[in-house]
């Protein structure tokens, strides 16, 4: 499942990133490293960016940036 | 440091940040996330009220202030909120070129006490990338509230750099900032912060351009640590090579970017 999928208000554990360099960097900068649980706190009316609770803080992540990241949703 | 202002790109560099006057003081750089109260920060150690806006949209350094201590003069600039330095946006553009470039003689990072995991990553890249920098952990009386409990010794000893607490609303521990700044300055401080580690096969890459670096940009070691830089290359950032040329255009003639001196970021991977 990616991250993309996740409903608003679920939360889910990172699996894997298939992002490559810089990409995959400013991901792991934003803190989704393997492991970590997000929450999908709200999207914008136009469906794209939505909002994640990653690590302590609330960030602004597109789909394309949200493609790229492998989840498994807890229940 | 050898180069005149005159002769390097930091003329650009300077008028870009708007360092023109107060350049003959130190140069104190403030880095943090977004939120740690950074500007409370830089408004306690200047005195200055008025800084409140925040940086989407400005390409200039906005906030620049002066403090004393002990009868030593120093700058403060006060850079964008980041959560990195990799240059993916403006904001951590600026962060990285002013550190980078601008070679500050002390950097305070500013970070949420109650959120250390998140903050600690822009800590250990800055720690990367320059030598003088001091953890300022702020936001310490929320961290209490909450039941958080920071063994400020212990993160000392693991991260080799001077670790402040704060409370920068309150004013608390900002006669102890300016202090550990003044005897960095000094030299009374010496600064060797921990490394990180890579694995073998990339110390050995990053080894090797290092030596790279070394033969057709050696007259640059003065200016950029070449360690870092070895390590951005690796990466495939280009927008390093893109600093360099702006800022050093005179020690570029024939153009980094062309691939002529050999460290094009796409030729290594
Ligand atoms: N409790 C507490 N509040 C603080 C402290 N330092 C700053 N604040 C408050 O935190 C809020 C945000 O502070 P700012 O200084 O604007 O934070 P900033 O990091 O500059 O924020 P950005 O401009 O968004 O990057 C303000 O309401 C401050 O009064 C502190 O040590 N403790």
């Amino acid at each position: 499942m990616l991250l993309t999928q996740l409903l608003t208000g679920k939360k889910a554990r990172v699996v894997r990133l298939t992002a490559r360099s810089q990409k995959r960097r400013r991901l792991l900068d934003l803190g989704l490293i393997p492991d970590t649980v997000v929450k999908s706190i709200r999207r914008s009316p136009a469906g794209d960016p939505t909002a994640y609770l990653i690590r302590g803080t609330t960030l602004g992540l597109r789909s394309e940036e949200t493609n790229l990241v492998e989840i498994k949703e807890l229940s | 440091m050898g180069l005149t202002s005159q002769s390097s790109g930091l003329n650009v560099l300077k008028k870009e940040f708007n360092l023109t006057s107060g350049y003959n003081n130190p140069v104190i750089a403030l880095a943090g996330n977004p939120n740690t109260g950074k500007s409370t920060v830089f408004n306690e150690l200047t005195g200055l009220k008025q800084h409140t806006g925040n940086w989407p949209g400005k390409t200039v350094i906005q906030a620049k202030g002066y403090f004393s201590h002990q009868g030593q003069q120093f700058m403060l600039v006060d850079l964008p909120g980041t959560y990195s330095l990799l240059a993916n946006s403006t904001e951590e553009l600026i962060a990285r070129d002013f550190i980078c470039f601008a070679d500050p003689t002390v950097t305070i990072v500013v970070v949420d006490s109650t959120n250390l995991e998140r903050n600690l990553n822009l800590v250990l890249q800055i720690m990367e990338l320059t030598d003088n920098v001091i953890l300022c952990l702020n936001l310490i009386d929320e961290a209490k509230r909450k039941g958080i409990e920071i063994n400020i010794e212990h993160l000392q000893s693991e991260l080799k750099i001077p670790v402040i607490p704060t409370i920068a609303r309150d004013g608390y521990g900002i006669t102890a900032l300016k202090e550990t700044v003044f005897r960095v300055n000094s030299g009374e401080i010496k600064i060797k912060p921990y490394k990180i580690k890579y694995s073998p096969e990339v110390e050995n890459k990053v080894i090797e351009l290092e030596e790279t670096l070394e033969k057709r940009i050696g007259h640059l070691k003065n200016f950029i640590n070449f360690h870092w830089l070895a390590l951005r290359l690796l990466e495939g950032d280009q927008t390093i090579l893109y600093s360099l040329e702006k800022y050093f255009v005179d020690y570029f003639p024939s153009k980094i970017l062309s691939g002529e001196s050999g460290v094009q970021a796409s030729g290594v991977r």
